[in-house]
């Protein structure tokens, strides 16, 4: 059963188009990531869901009910902020009871609901405290512990973890994992970092100007993404593009320079014409080399140009095609700068993309 | 060779630590009496002079009795210290007819006073707020014809307001003038509660609304307690504003109801008999002691609501 549906919602800032006509369905308990770069709309999907804007046109559903012109606080739904928006002046008591007061709930529910919530987060020896004297990370427990006592069907998160260092961001993202796995509600978490999407979410949507690229579950989206942006913005390095010309003899083989890579085994989405300019995509952490790379499909001799050891990975830089072309190896085997070495790749993995729409081919 | 060659590093390198030791370290001294501290210093005690020099001069002329002021020292302290001017100037002076000092004067500036700041501050926060954080349909046009309204003179609006008082019964009473101060204190105090309420984070405001916090419940639960400085910063300028007044406090009241500072002035400016100078200092002195209480109380507050609003307006 759909939980949250979102029905050819547009939004205009004078005569800025925000959000163009889109379309979600969030399935019950699903846990539903909005990805995109910054200015591309999701936290302001996220806050039309939530009410706080109004939508210049479509409409949106919450468990059924059509709640485009309900009040935030009618619409079943618990928010957290990036910047955590605790009340500076009351005690961490106080900001978890205060959306249950405004119910007027009796005075013992709103003591067993809070308790309830600071056992799950862990937040009871906090309780009398007040914001200023949290650390970061407490905080955001708190935030979080506000949207879990309104005791709700779906949970907003904006940006929820971006303020935090990367350490306690590592923790309480295993924490809100482990509380959707727990509490089962349905989620819409709205972020810019990929690691984050690819983590938690069921699915994700890719978002880019106020259009949702791809939504699909993260698997799907790093190995098949369906245009040049999803396939840059997921994945870090980024995927190596290279430009090339198609050709239909025989097998399809993309001539990117003086290489020509035979795309035997892709999938593809649409019949390929010979001679059609395209982008060649493949993900540096799906290159290997030396041994490794006889057996691949696809093989060549490069030249190292540079290197930048990660630690466990080797990122290096080199030249395929004449484009450049970087790839990522265990550090354990990674090549020196000027040295030549084997590289292979399978094809079937990579991403070929037309040159001028982007789509994926 | 390799051995001179540490040699010579050693040797190089016990300098190094020497010079390092004797160098420069810590804080570098300042010597007192640079020309840059006499220069600084000695504008800022000029300046402190000349404007400490006639609040001096008040001070020892009021305690001064009519006979010494004669002799013509005005930078002079007092031989004998009286404090019978101040004494006449609270109860005994006469404007007209009535010869009860600056004390009635002082009460009717009280009654304007306390509901004026109360009136206004409580309006304009609330319009502060609602401009704010609650994007209203014509917010924008709203908000530039009321700031506009602080640059059109006082002078164009005075006998406007007299026939409107007169209309609604209120003229020559006090709460004319009150409502008088309350209506021009209003693009100031509104422009400035605006500014504030926009510099606190708005996903406070938007927290608060799913929450299920209304207009009001977000305005006194969540806004009011984190807004203090501002209304200090408020309560200061209306307070030394209103009781400063004089132009609305002559036009809009009549003898008995007459504030402090217009009596001030009639006491002051009256002809008949002798100029009593240590009266009239007295009594200028009593006028202003509100305004000085007041910035004295809390200029910290102040300075540090000011800057709250400045930084993030």
């Amino acid at each position: 059963m759909a939980s949250v549906v979102v029905r050819d919602v547009s939004l205009n800032f004078g005569v800025v188009e925000v959000l163009k006509s889109l379309n979600i369905e969030v399935n019950q308990g699903e846990f539903l990531v909005l990805l995109g770069p910054s200015g591309c709309g999701k936290s302001t999907l996220l806050n039309c869901i939530a009410g706080l804007l109004e939508v210049t046109d479509g409409q949106i559903f919450i468990n059924g009910k059509n709640v485009t012109w309900e009040q935030p606080k009618d619409r079943g739904i618990g928010m957290v902020f990036q910047s955590y928006a605790l009340y500076p002046q009351m005690s961490v008591e106080g900001n978890l009871s205060f959306g249950l007061k405004n119910q007027r709930l009796p005075a013992d529910e709103i003591a067993s609901r809070v308790k309830r919530a600071s056992e799950i987060l862990q937040i009871e020896p906090l309780l009398k405290r007040k914001p200023m004297a949290l650390s970061g990370g407490q905080r955001q427990r708190v935030a979080i512990g506000r949207a879990l006592v309104r005791d709700v069907d779906v949970f907003l998160f904006d940006e929820p973890l971006s303020n935090l260092d990367a350490k306690l961001r590592n923790e309480l993202r295993i924490e809100i994992k482990r509380l959707h796995q727990k509490l089962e509600n349905t989620m819409i978490y709205v972020t810019h970092d990929q690691i984050e999407a690819m983590t938690l979410a069921d699915r994700i949507a890719v978002m880019r100007d106020g259009i949702i690229q791809q939504l699909d579950e993260p698997q799907a989206i790093y190995s098949r993404p369906v245009n040049r942006f999803v396939a840059g913005f997921i994945g870090s390095p980024g995927m190596n593009f290279m430009e090339g010309t198609l050709e239909v003899s025989g097998s399809p083989k993309v001539k990117v320079g003086d290489a020509t890579i035979d795309a035997k085994g892709y999938d593809f989405d649409k019949k390929p014409e010979a001679g059609q300019k395209v982008v060649f995509g493949i993900r540096p952490e799906h290159v290997m080399i030396g041994e490794m790379a006889k057996s691949m499909p696809y093989t060549s001799e490069v030249e190292i140009e540079i290197v930048e050891p990660m630690g466990s990975d080797t990122l290096s830089w080199t030249k395929l095609g004449g484009q450049n072309f970087t790839f990522r190896i265990d550090s354990e085997y990674a090549p020196k700068e000027g040295e030549k070495v084997k590289i292979g790749f399978d094809p079937a993995r990579a991403s070929i993309f037309d040159a001028n729409t982007d789509i994926r081919l | 060779m390799s051995n001179v060659g540490t040699l010579n590093m050693a040797g190089a390198s016990a300098d190094a630590v020497s010079d390092a030791l004797s160098g420069p370290r810590g804080p570098r001294p300042r010597p007192r009496f640079s020309r840059r501290n006499i220069f600084l210093y000695g504008t800022l005690i000029v300046v402190a002079l000349y404007y400490l020099l006639p609040l001096y001069v008040m001070i020892v002329t009021s305690l001064k009795g009519m006979p010494e002021i004669r002799l013509g020292n005005i930078f002079s302290p007092p031989v004998e210290i009286t404090f019978q001017p101040w004494v006449k100037a609270w109860a005994e002076a006469c404007t007209g007819l009535n010869c009860e000092g600056l004390s009635r004067g002082f009460w009717n500036s009280v009654q304007i006073l306390i509901p004026s700041v109360v009136l206004s501050i409580a309006i304009a926060s609330v319009n502060g707020y609602a401009l704010a954080n609650w994007r209203f349909k014509g917010a924008d046009i709203f908000f530039t014809i009321l700031i506009f309204g602080a640059f059109i003179p006082y002078q164009v609006m005075l006998y406007p307001l007299v026939i409107i008082l007169r209309e609604m019964g209120l003229y020559g009473t006090l709460w004319g003038l009150v409502l008088v101060h309350s209506v021009f204190g209003m693009p100031i105090l509104t422009l400035l509660f605006r500014n504030y309420f926009t510099s606190l984070p708005e996903e406070l405001f938007k927290a608060a609304r799913v929450d299920g916090a209304g207009f009001w419940g977000i305005y006194l639960k969540i806004m009011l307690p984190m807004s203090l400085p501002i209304f200090v910063v408020a309560i200061i300028i209306q307070v030394t504003g209103i009781w400063n007044d004089f132009l609305f406090g002559v036009v809009y009241t009549k003898p008995d109801t007459y504030p402090m500072t217009v009596q001030l002035n009639n006491i002051v400016n009256s002809v008949q008999g002798v100029k009593e100078y240590n009266v009239n200092m007295a009594a200028t002195l009593l006028t202003g002691l509100v305004p000085l209480f007041v910035y004295f109380v809390s200029g910290k507050l102040f300075v540090r609501g000011i800057a709250a609003g400045a930084v993030k307006g």
